[in-house]
Order: structure tokens, then sequence, then C-alpha cells
């Protein structure tokens, strides 16, 4: 089969590849027919994750038709659903609580050792996302295979089309669990940093919790623009200074909540962001978080901090003090995305929820590379790429 | 659970303690301990400790999840002979018999004469509640080659510190989810990563 793979810093390729087989009883292997490329991709892309190998192929948003089943799957031939990236065995510890990313058995036993040492304890597995997060190979390929796909995906009825549900598998539930954890209560203003997918859908969302007004920050005018249009205001880091803004913009009270969903590559020219450039770049390996810091500055006392953003190491003059001076709580974490499938889908068939404003581009699975250079270097109209091996035989 | 030294002022298990005299007490509790190098390790799986004892007690079982070990064959009640990956494409072999046996509690084992990895050690199941039963698996080793073979082994991740955790934790997968979570795509890929 054709596979997007990593070969090293801005360096992907599509390849002939290996066809993927059921290995385990619960399997199942998926004919990709849409895949997105995730700002996170764009930490692989960017060489920031390590224990990435030559060969990998990735992403983690996909969805396709199921071809071939394991005899423990419930699964049916013909079924087009929806996978999750984060693979979780539905019948440990943590699963049992719908902590799905805190899986136990999702990740290889051989691949657990690095989690181990770095966080003290091993995570879910992930789909295209480095060796730490199990080495499995992820969905920008034409086909896929998926463990405990009993419990995982999520069957689509007929006649809603992908673009409609395809974010289910990462964004949409990421976004949405992001507002959860900002714990919003009626008549709250509520703070987004970054504007891409997750920051997005974390606005949309938490309008439908109750919040009153929410501010959201970033320095793509196009990309403010869409939060805009779900009723959002905003601020242009690039124009106005963020603190002093949202100071007086709640009255000089912060914001309730802030939810930062920018992560380890902040943009910005502040000092503390070039200072943890300089040392990422030189491998003393602090993430940037420019935006966190900002994010604890700007909440209100006894105030919430949410934070979908993914962090992956170690970070630098995080301002702990302010953290505990003014009594924050900050909830974080990789999304538990099987949690949140039955109540969005709903929420999408209703119409509730659209996902499909966020499409800027649809590419054949042979354009990848080029996808992933244009998410890269044009983020402003660059919004979300997503990759259909279908076109590619549909043109030849 | 594990033992405690006498001179401790904690309730860690001994083989966490940081010095060595410390780290005897957990080989003390094995009955003709075998081997210097002692590896504990535990991990909780939700299942209860008497269907986790009659998976493990019936030793050919074992191969389905311990990745090093290549055969177990069954001697007779007491003793069972292992075939087992060492680096460098060889196998190392011995004749285990079991020391002590509660049933459903403990298995505790040591190599006999003429083991090729002289080696003893005890598998423990501790009812945990609605967590289910906590797996304590303690084994004292002597590496091949000394410190330089524990070296080694190590590079080749084939040390038993390292493989005893694996060992845990396949164990739990197959116990809780019915299989042995691998990422291979296919089977020459899962053949290759061995």
């Amino acid at each position: 089969m054709r596979a997007l793979t990593w070969h090293g810093k801005r360096d992907v390729r599509v390849d002939t590849v290996d066809d993927p087989e059921i290995r385990n009883p619960r399997d199942a292997i998926i004919k990709i027919t849409s895949t997105a490329i995730c700002g996170s991709d764009l930490h692989l892309y960017d060489g920031y994750i390590p224990t990435m190998k030559a060969g990998d192929i990735l992403g983690h948003e996909f969805m396709g038709e199921v071809v071939e089943v394991g005899s423990k799957s419930t699964l049916r031939k013909g079924q087009r659903v929806v996978v999750p990236f984060t693979i979780a065995c539905g019948s440990c510890y943590h699963c049992g609580k719908h902590q799905y990313s805190a899986c136990d058995n999702g990740l290889p036993a051989d691949n657990q050792d690095i989690a181990q040492e770095l966080y003290g304890q091993p995570m879910s597995g992930l789909f295209g996302y480095s060796h730490m997060t199990g080495g499995y190979a992820g969905g920008q390929a034409e086909y896929v295979r998926v463990p405990f796909s009993d419990v995982g995906p999520i069957v689509i009825p007929d006649g809603i089309e992908d673009d409609k549900v395809l974010f289910l598998s990462d964004i949409l539930p990421t976004g949405w669990q992001a507002a959860e954890f900002a714990q919003i209560e009626p008549g709250d203003t509520i703070a987004v940093w970054g504007c891409g997918p997750v920051g997005l859908f974390a606005v949309q969302s938490a309008f439908l919790m109750g919040a009153e007004r929410v501010i959201a920050i970033d320095h793509f005018p196009h990309r403010l623009e869409l939060a805009k249009k779900f009723g959002a205001e905003t601020i242009n880091f690039k124009e106005s200074a963020v603190y002093e803004a949202l100071m007086q913009m709640t009255g000089g009270i912060g914001p309730d909540a802030c939810i930062d969903s920018v992560g380890l590559e902040a943009h910005g020219f502040f000092v503390d962001n070039v200072l943890d450039q300089i040392k990422k770049s030189t491998f003393l390996g602090t993430d940037r978080i420019h935006a966190n810091r900002q994010a604890i500055l700007a909440c209100r006392k006894g105030g919430r901090i949410s934070m979908p953003a993914v962090y992956g190491g170690f970070v630098d003059k995080w301002p702990l003090g302010a953290f505990m001076e003014k009594g924050l709580t900050l909830k974080t974490g990789q999304t538990h995305v099987q949690h949140y499938l039955p109540g969005l889908l709903n929420a999408i068939v209703e119409g509730k929820i659209d996902t499909t404003f966020l499409i800027s581009h649809r590419l054949p699975l042979e354009q990848a590379p080029e996808g992933y250079k244009m998410f890269h270097d044009k983020q402003n109209e660059v919004t979300k790429v997503v990759l259909k091996p279908g076109l590619a035989i549909a043109a030849e | 659970m594990s033992e405690i030294r006498d001179t401790q002022t904690d309730d860690a298990p001994a083989s966490t303690a940081k010095t060595q005299q410390g780290r005897d007490v957990a080989t003390d509790g094995l009955i003709d301990a075998q081997g210097e190098d002692v590896v504990g390790r535990s991990v909780t799986i939700g299942k209860p400790a008497a269907e986790l004892f009659a998976y493990f007690r019936n030793f050919a079982n074992l191969p389905t999840f311990m990745e090093n070990v290549v055969r177990i064959d069954v001697l007779d009640n007491q003793r069972s002979h292992w075939v087992v990956k060492a680096p460098g494409d060889k196998l190392v072999e011995w004749d285990a018999r079991i020391t002590e046996e509660r049933d459903g509690e403990l298995i505790a084992w040591t190599s006999e004469e003429g083991a090729d990895v002289a080696n003893s050690g005890r598998i423990e199941f501790t009812e945990a509640g609605a967590r289910g039963t906590v797996v304590t698996a303690t084994i004292a080793y002597d590496p091949p080659g000394g410190a330089i073979g524990k070296l080694i082994a190590k590079m080749f991740q084939r040390e038993p510190a390292i493989q005893a955790r694996r060992d845990l934790r396949r164990f739990k997968q197959l116990m809780e989810t019915g299989e042995v979570a691998t990422a291979s795509r296919n089977k020459r890929e899962f053949e290759e990563r061995g």
C-alpha cells in the first residue's frame, strides 16, 4: 500500500510499504477514506518529538471502511468508522473510569520503558506518534491496523459524509474536553490561547457549555476571523498587549478560565519565548511555554487553567508562585476520546456542532508531503488539510 | 507482600533498598537463594488471584507472555526445563524446581545444578480488593559473565530486570484484554522486532 512516512526533520514521503494484517483477535483493518494532518503532526515534522524512526507511518486522525476483522472484533466488514487516536483496551482500571488515554494496556510492553522513565508511568498507545507512544503505524495511508477495534472505533450512520465526522478522531473531542476541563459556569468569561483547530473547537464548546464571553488569542487574522464567527471576541498578540487587553476586557478581574491550546511550539517574539527557543534548538531541551505563562498571569484568582496543548518534556520559568498564590486549578491530559464519541456524534447528527468550516484543503494521499509543507508554512490560510486516498485512485 | 528489612525505618519493599545489605533481605526470603542480583517488580491486574495463579502455574503457558522464553517443558509436578534467549542469538537452559507453593498465593523456585544461569525467585499473588490482584516477582540471578555480561544483556534488552517488568506487563495485558499488545503491522514485521 501507499503511506506517508517520516524520514527526518521536514522530510516526509509517500512510500510503498507492506499492507497491514490482523495480528490480534480484537484487531480490524480499515481502508482509509479520509485522514487529516494534525497540528501535533507538525511537532513530528519539525523534529521536536523523540523516538521517531525513519519509515514510521504518520497520522492519527482518520476514518474509513472496515475491510477485515479479527475473531473478537465487534465490527462488520463494510461499516464506516471513525477511529480515536488513543489506543485503549477498554478493560483495565483506567478504561473502567473512562480515563482512556491513561489505558494500562494500549502500549506494547517494550515501548512502556521510555514513558516510564520520562513520566513515571506509561500512558495509552497513540497512532502514528513516535515509539514512545507505541510505534503504531498511523492512518495517513491506504490501510491501517486498528487494535481493540471492539472498543475504539465508532460506527457512522449512512448518509453523513466524512468531512462532517472525521474530526471526532481527535480535535473535536480534544476541544470539547478542553472546555469541560475549564469547568465553565454560566456567565463566565473564557480566554483561549491559540486558534488552531483545537482552540476553535474549544471556543465553540465553551459557548455550548454556557460561557457568556469567549476571548480568542492568536496572531493569524484568518484564524481570529473564524473564532469571531462563533461569537468570540479576539486579541491579535502582534497588535495588542495580551495581559493588559484581557485585564481591561474583564474589568480588571481576569478571565474565569484560561485554555492553552498552543503547546510546545508557541510562536511570538517575547523574551522568554526566544530563550526557550534557543534552548530547544541547542538541545538544552525545554518546551516553549509563553502562552502558558501568560494564561497563568491573566487568569482570575481562584480560576481554572485547562491545557489541551501538547507538551513533551521540561519547562523553564513556569510561574509556579503565581499559580500557587492565586489558587489556580490546572486540568490537562491527552483526550479520553472514547468517552466523548457517542455524545459528540449525536451533536453532529442533530446539527448542533459543525466542523466542516475548518477544512481549507483536500488533497490526494500522494500529495501529503505538500500538505505538510503548506500547513507548516502558511498557517493563516491553511487551517486544516484532509488527505483522501480515494482521490488519487480516481485521478489515475 | 515483600519482606521488610530488620533495620529499616520505612515500609518500602526490601528489593528497593539503596544498600546491598538491605536488598539481601529480599533474597533471604528465598529458599535456596541462588544468584547475586535481585529484581523486584509489581503489577496490579484486574482479575482474581485464583485465576491468575492457575494460568501461571501451568508453566507451559508462560511463553505466551514471557518474550525471551522459547520453551518450557514440564518434567513433573515440581520440575520444569527452561529454554531462554540470551544476547547474541544464544540460548541458555536450566532445570527449575519448585521450592514452595501456596495455592492461589505464591510459587517459589530455584534452578538446579548445571544451570547456564543460576537463578531463583518467587511470584506472589496478593488480593487487592476492587483493583484485582497485586502480582510481585522477585528474582535473584547470576548474570553470565558477571557485571560485563549484565551490561551486554542490558544492551540487548535481555536483562532480567528489564524482562521482569515487561513480562509482568504482558501477563497483565493477556489476562485483562485477552491479547498481548503489539504495534507490528504484519507477521514479517513482528518477527523482525523479535
